[in-house]
């Protein structure tokens, strides 16, 4: 068990480096490119067109949100709309009807931001529309959850229909999962209690996993690459950590066991540590899974920079090793998640005997 | 401040809403409906696995345990029987030492009184025989005599004889 997390880990790290260096500049000049954008829309597009390929606008075009699910150029499957304003209340309403910069409801798409507009096509700053929208994200996320209920029902019902036998077909195939995320991730880092925490964590993994899959697939959305499906993920961690936390957990952060003067300094690094344990999740699963996404979508975009079918090989073998990578780090992103949740869980309901405890 | 304009790093509040409800309901709804059936299956198979084992364990145990036992009676057994043999031997030894030895006493006893008799029946014989022999004598010397004293010669000379033995007593 230790060995292969080493093992993970040092992967894990050689390709962080790679990823943050490109997520940086990526980053780093994609603002330049969405104004570069905006002012092609304002001098109303096409004249820019054909002058170069925008490969951050594209990148940034394919790891964010939308409304509607384009799965290529003409091919956009529309998804309902939902808006609460407080003047109208809720209107819901297909995300075709504001396709190619129409104005619906006096509604318009900027930029993926619903906004009202003014009988003269002015956005009308005094409304902000709340965007309840069913995304290209959310469709994602309840296509997601759909699956993993069907599969794990099923494999619940296998339990009882195979009861005393071998388990058999897809039961087979996550039992040792399941077993596995059991026996070797959540029991060490819990402990006996483990049993509260399971379910939850054995959710939280296999929700990132089957995302983390999904946006692999052609058209897949960026879930678990975006910061808000991580947030609350963090948050919920954050949250169970902290509220099943024991004294031992509360002494150790605002009584330390350390001479009296130095609490200026301990108490705030203790609290600031309670709040870097929940962000580093978020930051650390959103930022590898939009960082392999950004690396895929570079690779392919090379292609146009270079405006050569030629290159198309070489990047195709690469793109294939990445995607190798990517089906790797699908699965190590949920197991540090997990298992990151459980050892905060772990440290914060950790009985402590002895008072020396450093 | 540029990454914190970035749309990528604003988080959504349509999508932290739908995250809540879908993820939330996605715990409950496998919770109840999957990770309760399935983990209370795995452990229930665990314990029956490790009874089966247990039982397997405890009844390996008890055979050995049965076994030595086993070994234990048969070698009672062995002794007993080999006990018992040679007390057997022991006993029919003896008896045929006391049946020997009272063979001979009865053989002894019976030739003794076996001499007896013929010792009486011997003296018994010579007593006997010496009657006969007496009478015989006497009448020999009857017929004798008479036949001796039918002439009157002989007489004569027997009178004198016995005449002359007389004179000797």
């Amino acid at each position: 068990m230790i060995s292969f997390n080493k093992e993970f880990i040092k992967v894990l790290f050689m390709f962080k480096c790679v990823y943050t260096l490109v997520f940086c500049i990526i980053i780093g000049i994609s603002p330049s490119f969405s104004q570069h954008t905006e002012e092609h829309v304002a001098e109303t597009n096409a004249v820019h067109e054909e002058e170069k390929f925008d490969i951050g606008g594209m990148i940034m075009h394919h790891i964010a949100d939308e409304h509607g699910w384009e799965f290529t150029h003409g091919v956009k499957l529309p998804l309902p709309i939902i808006l609460y304003t407080s003047d109208r209340g809720l209107e819901i309403f297909s995300s075709s009807r504001l396709d190619h910069a129409q104005v619906y409801n006096d509604y318009k798409n900027e930029h993926e931001h619903i906004v009202r507009v003014n009988a003269d096509g002015t956005v009308n700053e005094a409304v902000h529309p709340m965007d309840f929208s069913i995304t290209k994200n959310v469709a994602t996320l309840m296509l997601g959850a759909l699956i993993l209920i069907l599969i794990f029902t099923s494999v619940s019902k296998g339990y009882v229909k195979n009861k005393g036998k071998a388990p058999k077909g897809i039961q087979s195939f996550l039992e040792p999962l399941i077993v596995y995320m059991r026996d070797e991730v959540v029991k060490p880092s819990i402990g006996k209690n483990y049993g509260k925490y399971f379910p939850y964590l054995l959710t939280l993994f296999f929700f990132i996993f089957i995302n983390n899959l999904l946006g692999l697939l052609p058209g897949g959305a960026n879930l678990t690459g975006n910061i808000a499906i991580t947030l609350v993920l963090a948050l919920i961690t954050f949250l169970i950590t902290n509220l099943s936390a024991n004294k031992y957990y509360w002494k150790h952060i605002l009584l330390p066991n350390t001479p009296k003067w130095m609490w200026v300094i301990m108490i705030p690094v203790e609290v600031v540590g309670v709040l870097m344990k929940p962000l580093s999740l978020m930051i650390r699963l959103f930022a590898n899974i939009t960082a392999g996404h950004i690396i895929m979508l570079s690779l392919f975009g090379l292609i146009f920079i270079f405006k050569s079918w030629a290159v198309a090989p070489a990047i195709s073998i690469f793109a294939l090793f990445m995607s190798a990578i990517e089906l790797l780090v699908a699965f190590l992103q949920a197991f540090i998640f997990t298992l990151l949740t459980s050892m905060y869980i772990g440290s914060a309901i950790e009985e402590h005997h002895a008072e020396e405890h450093h | 401040m540029i990454l914190l304009d970035n749309a990528l790093l604003n988080p959504s509040p349509g999508l932290i809403f739908w995250q809540l409800v879908v993820f939330g309901s996605l715990v409950f709804i496998l919770w109840k409906f999957a990770w309760k059936g399935i983990l209370s299956a795995l452990k229930e198979r665990e314990g029956e696995i490790e009874g089966a084992l247990r039982m397997a364990e405890e009844t390996r145990a008890e055979m050995a345990k049965l076994k030595s036992d086993n070994d234990k009676l048969v070698a009672e057994a062995k002794k007993e029987r080999d006990f018992i043999i040679k007390e057997a031997k022991e006993a029919s030894d003896k008896m045929i030492a006391e049946a020997k030895e009272r063979a001979i006493e009865q053989g002894n006893k019976i030739m003794e009184d076996a001499r007896e008799v013929m010792n009486q029946e011997r003296v018994k014989m010579m007593s006997q025989i010496k009657k006969d022999v007496a009478t015989l004598s006497i009448e020999i010397a009857e017929k004798v005599i008479r036949k001796e004293l039918s002439d009157k010669a002989t007489q004569q000379s027997f009178v004198s004889e016995l005449v002359a033995d007389a004179k000797l007593n």
